[in-house]
């Protein structure tokens, strides 16, 4: 279970998180949703430790969240990343990227190992070998995204992040890549989080959904009730609607 | 208020000098740590190598070539006004050993290294790849900073003692064809008066100036801020800052070594 209770974080005088309280049951895929700018990748990288929030607290099975020390190695090796724009590493092939912490730290295997293990994650995601000597400049957007998601995927981690997984996708491929998420993250058992605003991935993989807006989380519960609910800015949000009580700049 | 006004901008600018030396001081004892501390990344260790060696070597040979040279043609001047035309393969080569093998050695270096390691770890920092090393468990100042550092500061002394080399083959081409010595008598000058320590202090030199050079492209690098200007800005202030410390610290370790 990952719990977050008033985690704070600016930015000089922009406040972007302000109390935020939250927690994701293991093994359930929960959904951020909000406007651009409102914190959402914030939120992600203050659990990952990546930025420091400047208050609250954040516990991954009611441990803090390692940030530094001897136990950050072993906190990390517990989760998965699929970043926005994919980070892939530019200077190296496909496969090993896929194999990176395979090939590193104290669950290292050796090369033949990785590879065969890399080889199976991209057929995982949908990629055959031919694709695993390219280097991802080599690849289309949705290429790399997928290369990116059997990365996150490639040591089995019990906690995967998802940051904007279908930006910058055609609707096809972006359903595709929503399809991967909600098989992958059920028949790993992982806890996900995914920060998006793309409804259509909302709905196809969110077993839980919140809403971040003004530095909190205005509304969370299950997807089911997402239509229901009759909080305004889950409605605007969901509708797509220019008027209602989220601010929008014109 | 805007007689103190100016007082104030100085005392800003200075605090902010102060930091940011501050800033790379803890950077550089940060990687230097992480050199000596396991894991060891030696593939990334070999290629930073090869990049910041084995790729400079044409550069460097050809700065250290015709700065022989030209240096041969003006000793020559200046030793005809006291009819001393006969210092120019020692002083040749002591000059080139001693000051202009490893600093322009070292300058041209910073150009093609600080800039590409500036700007390769910016665009790793701009395009998160730096946060997708850490999510991997990998720390970024141990597998891009620490290697960087370790070989520029090998690579460099080696390329500085290549130099010396050709550039005193550059004042033995010019001598012996323009200057009218004969190739015996200007090797056997050129031997007469070098001494070991001219050389070793050169090598040192280069050795501080390699760590400089990947110690201003690392920590810009990792410092970039966001997009193409973020990571151009970078790659600026990495060369300049590499270039300037260089300068620097030649005549610190010039006054070290040889003064009194």
């Amino acid at each position: 279970m990952i719990e977050l209770s008033g985690v704070k974080k600016s930015f000089g005088a922009k406040t972007v998180l302000n109390g935020v309280e939250l927690s994701v049951p293991r093994g359930e895929s929960m959904v951020i949703i909000g406007g651009s700018g409102t914190g959402k990748s914030v939120l992600l990288k203050c659990i990952l430790g990546l930025v420091a929030p400047d208050a609250g607290r954040i516990t991954v099975d009611g441990a803090p969240a390692a940030t530094s020390g001897p136990g950050r190695e072993a906190f990390l090796d517990r989760f998965g990343m699929l970043f926005q724009g994919g980070a892939l590493f530019d200077s190296l092939p496909v496969w090993q990227n896929v194999a990176f912490r395979l090939q590193r730290g104290p669950r290292k295997l050796p090369k033949d190992e990785a590879r065969a293990r890399a080889l199976d994650k991209l057929r995982r995601v949908g990629l055959d070998r031919s694709a695993a000597d390219l280097y991802p400049a080599e690849l289309s957007g949705g290429m790399q995204k997928r290369v990116g998601l059997a990365r996150a995927i490639a040591a089995e981690p019990e906690i995967i992040f998802f940051d904007e997984p279908t930006t910058g996708l055609d609707p096809i491929m972006a359903g595709v890549i929503n399809d991967l998420i909600r098989e992958i993250v059920t028949e790993m058992g992982a806890t996900a989080m995914t920060i998006t605003h793309d409804m259509t991935s909302v709905r196809a993989i969110a077993d839980r959904v919140a809403m971040l807006e003004g530095g909190v989380i205005r509304w969370t519960g299950p997807i089911a009730e997402m239509d229901r609910t009759p909080d305004p800015y889950v409605q605007q949000f969901i509708h797509g609607r220019a008027e209602g009580p989220i601010a929008t700049v014109r | 208020m805007s007689l103190l006004s100016p007082l104030a901008r100085l005392g800003r600018a200075t605090l902010g000098a102060l930091a940011a030396t501050g800033r790379l001081a803890a950077f550089a004892a940060t990687g230097v740590s992480h050199i000596v501390r396991p894991p060891f990344y030696g593939r990334e260790f070999g290629s930073a190598l090869m990049q910041i060696g084995w790729f400079s070597l044409p550069v460097v040979g050809m700065t250290a070539l015709f700065t022989g040279a030209a240096l041969a043609l003006q000793i020559y001047a200046g030793g005809q006004r006291f009819s001393a035309e006969s210092v120019v393969p020692s002083i040749t080569a002591i000059g080139m050993v001693r000051e202009l093998g490893p600093v322009l050695g070292g300058l041209m270096v910073a150009a093609r290294v600080a800039s590409s390691i500036a700007a390769e770890v910016g665009t790793m920092k701009v395009t998160e790849q730096i946060d997708a090393l850490t999510t991997l468990s990998t720390n970024p100042m141990k597998y891009l900073v620490a290697p960087r550092l370790l070989a520029a500061t090998l690579a460099v002394p080696v390329l500085v003692a290549v130099g010396d080399s050709i550039g005193i083959f550059g004042g033995y081409i010019v001598g012996t064809t323009r200057l009218g010595f004969s190739p015996m008598t200007y090797l056997a000058n050129t031997r007469a008066y070098l001494e070991p320590f001219d050389i070793v202090s050169g090598l040192i030199k280069g050795a501080a100036f390699g760590f400089l050079i990947a110690l201003c492209g690392t920590y810009f690098g990792m410092a970039s801020g966001r997009g193409a200007q973020g990571v151009g800005r970078a790659t600026k202030s990495a060369v300049v800052t590499a270039s300037v410390l260089i300068l620097a610290a030649n005549y610190l370790l010039t006054e070290m070594f040889f003064s009194g």
